[in-house]
């Protein structure tokens, strides 16, 4: 796959003539790229198949999975991205709960079909208010996301048509038989993993992935080199708000119950960011090491008490503080690993002029951008 | 015991080299001026002399004594105090305020308000305006004032002439040929190199992280310095 | 009902608010940090002065001067021993961190004390009223925190303005290069700006538990009041979140009045977001940009 926008092979005839130019092209993947695809490819139709060989248990604790994979995406592609630290994803994680609620008991849609309904509502309601938020910066930014999810939380604690405070069942979910509804919310939940990983690896290699990744880097430049700042910012709030619209949807499919507590509580926020930090900031793979990292955890420990959660933060604290790059950035410091073709970088078309390997190099000359 | 010591400097910004292996020494009571083109090192080195910047190998002596590990803000307590690049005033701060605060550390010397009005009249009518506020030419002289408030043994003048007309510029020249006079030494770093060598007893020309020639402005030639400021 | 009262009313909450938001603002004025434990940190100052009242049987006002003293140093160290390190370019380490903090908090005083909702009991000024006329009455407690928040503003806003460390203070929060150039320590300067924050914070999570019950998930309620305090104020400005905690005051107890108890807090954040719309750099932005 290459893309070499503006080099003609004029350009690139004349560039390998001169003394010490080689030939190239800027192109994103290597081909350990397409190993990484087929792996995933196979990955994911084993997933596929595990609700039909394996207890239902098993299905129903990997939903969790799928949910956290989702959140760390998303949360990922805000703050790691986007440079847009968001403590308020909880607003349309419930946002997408109560969405299906409303949806598939008031509107009569069926639950598997509402779920994107939920996400399109969260994504909706995220419209209007990204401008609002973006006046703020930094902090006083992740605070604004903060006010707006309890915000939600106190408007739906105080309607009775949602059960107010106390909460409510999700009837028309109850009603769907245990295995079709366990069976049909994996396969939504790995749809909806899935999904998340390829909207950000998707949104990355556009043309806003790198204005993005100018953005962060450094706003004012950002804004002088013509990249549309606000736009940018905009889609992808209002993509992250749409993903965990998502997770909530798959969340209310999963419990049944739903209570703007839980649903609206600040401590996805906690878990995103834990994800985050742990498997690292700024790249597909972190979130991802970090979202299996929580979900052994919590499989293996079972304790959600106040203990767990302070070991959550005090680890995060200590993550953050010390190796900001997180488990994946250590690996790519020291092993320069890119199992997502996001970047892209220089391709030898034949090797330097001087006396060198015989192979045809391939050099990654991306500048870092993280 | 020269006051200033650079010894085998290496400094680097990342992978890049800014200087060297400089050396270079600054004996009391000097004007020592270091010309050079943009990007020659030159506040690189000045930087590196008040703590800003720290050197991957060598030596800065200061009085005799190495300074590397010693922190920038310590260094104004040591006696050496840097006019940086660009003013630098508090905005926010009156011209006054600006000035106490260089007092910070609380120096013993002959500077105070007082000694700076006189050696800058411009700024007395202007102590309770908000630094802000003023023009080039009296942030500049604000800046230094300021520095001197430290009461420093070394100051160093990082580009004071850059974007101020030539009447400000010859105004400032003429406060600092004030200052060897009260046992300050100066380091005084510029692009402009007519006005420097006015005041100026030695000099160094640097290119690309290098001194390309030293002396004094008696014994080299325009045609010396030209050649030694563009390296051809 | 008396429109006047309830306004009032809300005025001298505005004054609980913004000793709350004083240290916030202090903090990001200072070095451009946003301390997402901040409220939570008033909250464990509250359950500080509890303990030594309830364990150690202080009297409230020793108790109280001890903790405030305690979160003076516990300030100083958290600031110089952990923020520091992460403030640098990147804007997203502190919030991170500092969230993190929040959680650590939160979390230790559920172990240390229990959700259960606990209150200061400072006797009988708290319920004592002043009645100015027939049908206007204020409580003496709540007229004393807002004086006290007013002597709090006007204490630092002196401390800024006429003394050398206040100075080193706006300095750097001016430019912190040319600060470290003038012989100012930024580090120290960071820490005792923390320092003093938690002391106003601790002023006011104190004065919070006199006058409400108090539980250790309270903190985050209490950092969002500040938030819009502050950035109803607009940001710079010491007085300005005297002004921006009397309009969220304001806002919650009509909002509590016209639509129901439930309701007012909802209000408050409606009248934020309008601002937030509005003027975006509150009622009063600094004219000189840092």
């Amino acid at each position: 796959m290459s893309a070499s926008p503006g080099l003609d092979a004029g350009d690139r005839e004349a560039a390998s003539k001169g003394p010490s130019i080689p030939a190239f092209r800027v192109a994103r993947s290597k081909r350990m790229h397409v190993y990484v695809l087929i792996a995933s490819v196979i990955i994911v139709g084993v997933l596929a198949s595990v609700p039909l060989w394996s207890q239902l248990s098993t299905s129903s604790n990997l939903i969790t999975l799928f949910e956290l994979v989702v959140l760390a995406q998303m949360w990922n592609l805000l703050g790691g991205f986007a440079g847009l630290v968001s403590v308020g994803q909880q607003a349309y994680i419930g946002i997408g709960a109560y969405g299906l609620w409303l949806l598939a008991d008031e509107f009569h849609v069926h639950p598997f079909i509402a779920l994107a309904g939920a996400a399109t509502l969260a994504a909706l309601v995220a419209l209007p208010i990204a401008p609002l938020l973006f006046r703020l910066r930094g902090g006083y930014f992740a605070i604004g996301t903060w006010v707006f999810a309890e915000i939600m939380r106190i408007i739906v604690s105080n309607i009775q048509a949602t059960g107010g405070g106390s909460g409510t069942t999700i009837m028309s979910v109850a009603s769907i038989p245990f295995k079709t509804r366990i069976h049909g919310t994996y396969w939504i939940g790995l749809a909806a993993a899935v999904g998340s990983i390829l909207i950000v690896y998707f949104l990355l290699r556009s043309k806003i992935g790198l204005g993005l990744t100018a953005i962060r880097d450094n706003e004012l430049a950002a804004q002088s080199s013509g990249v549309n700042l606000f736009r940018s910012k905009l889609i992808v709030f209002v993509i992250a708000a749409f993903g965990c619209g998502a997770m909530g949807a798959v969340l209310g499919l999963q419990l049944l119950f739903i209570q703007p507590a839980s649903s609206f509580s600040v401590n996805w926020t906690a878990f995103a960011i834990f994800m985050v930090v742990i498997g690292g900031f700024g790249s597909i793979e972190g979130p991802l090491i970090g979202a299996l990292i929580f979900f052994v955890l919590q499989q293996t420990l079972s304790q959600q008490g106040s203990t767990y959660v302070l070991l959550l933060g005090a680890i995060a604290v200590v993550m953050a503080t010390v190796a900001p790059r997180g488990i994946w950035g250590w690996v790519v410091a020291r092993w320069d690993l890119h199992l997502f073709p996001v970047r892209r970088g220089l391709v030898m078309e034949s090797p330097p002029e001087r006396a060198g390997p015989a192979a045809p190099s391939e050099a990654a000359a991306a500048s870092d951008a993280s | 015991m020269s006051v200033l010591e650079l010894r085998d400097v290496n400094v680097f910004y990342g992978d890049f080299q800014a200087l060297f292996s400089l050396s270079l020494t600054i004996e009391e009571g000097q004007t020592f001026a270091v010309i050079g083109a943009n990007g020659a090192g030159k506040s690189t080195m000045l930087k590196t002399v008040a703590g800003v910047l720290r050197p991957r190998s060598g030596h800065v002596l200061f009085e005799g004594e190495t300074v590397d590990h010693v922190s920038a803000h310590d260094r104004v307590s040591m006696g050496i105090s840097l006019v940086p690049e660009g003013r630098r005033v508090f905005p926010s701060l009156t011209v006054e305020e600006n000035l106490l605060i260089g007092a910070y550390r609380g120096r013993e010397g002959d500077w105070d308000l007082e000694s700076v009005y006189e050696l800058f009249p411009l700024l007395k009518p202007l102590s309770k305006r908000q630094s802000a506020s003023l023009s080039g030419g009296e942030q500049q002289a604000l800046a230094i004032g300021r520095a001197l408030m430290s009461n420093p043994r070394l100051v160093l003048l990082d580009e004071v002439s850059l974007g101020l007309a030539p009447v400000v510029i010859k105004r400032i020249y003429e406060a600092m040929e004030e200052l060897p006079g009260r046992g300050t030494t100066i380091l005084v770093v510029e692009q402009d190199v007519q006005h420097v060598l006015t005041v100026a007893d030695h000099v160094a020309c640097f290119l690309e992280g290098r001194i390309s020639l030293q002396g004094t402005p008696g014994e080299l030639s325009p045609d010396d310095i030209t050649a030694a400021y563009f390296g051809i | 009902m008396n429109w006047v009262n309830i306004v009032l009313q809300g005025i001298l909450l505005g004054g609980l608010y913004a000793l709350f938001a004083v240290g916030l603002a202090l903090v990001f004025g200072v070095m451009r940090m946003v301390n997402l434990a901040h409220g939570d940190l008033g909250i464990l100052a509250a359950f500080i002065a509890l303990a030594l009242v309830q364990s150690a049987h202080l009297p409230l006002l020793w108790a109280s001067l001890l903790t405030i003293a305690l979160m003076f140093g516990i300030g100083y160290v958290l600031q110089r021993g952990l923020l520091n390190f992460t403030l640098g370019s990147d804007d997203t380490r502190p919030i991170v961190v500092t969230f993190g903090l929040s959680i650590i908090i939160q979390n230790g005083l559920l172990l240390g004390f229990s959700a259960d909702s606990r209150g200061l009991d400072a006797g009988a000024i708290e319920n004592a009223s002043i009645h100015i006329s027939n049908q206007l009455a204020i409580g003496w407690y709540p007229l004393l925190v807002f004086i006290a928040a007013v002597a709090v503003i006007a204490a630092l806003q002196l401390f800024l303005n006429r003394t050398k460390l206040g100075r080193a203070f706006r300095a750097t929060s001016d430019d912190r290069e040319a600060a470290e150039l003038m012989g100012i320590d930024n580090r120290h300067i960071y820490a005792l700006a923390m320092a003093v924050a938690l002391v106003t914070v601790s002023i006011g999570g104190i004065a919070l538990a006199i006058r409400t019950t108090f539980d250790p998930s309270t903190g985050p309620f209490n950092l969002i009041f500040a938030f819009e305090a502050v950035i109803m104020g607009g940001m710079g400005s010491v007085w300005g979140t005297l002004l921006g905690g009397i309009v969220l005051g304001v806002a919650q107890v009509l909002g509590a009045q016209v639509f129901g108890a439930g309701w007012g807090i909802l209000c408050g954040h409606a009248v934020f977001l309008l601002v937030l719309a509005l003027r975006p750099s509150g009622f009063f932005a600094r004219t000189v940009t840092t």
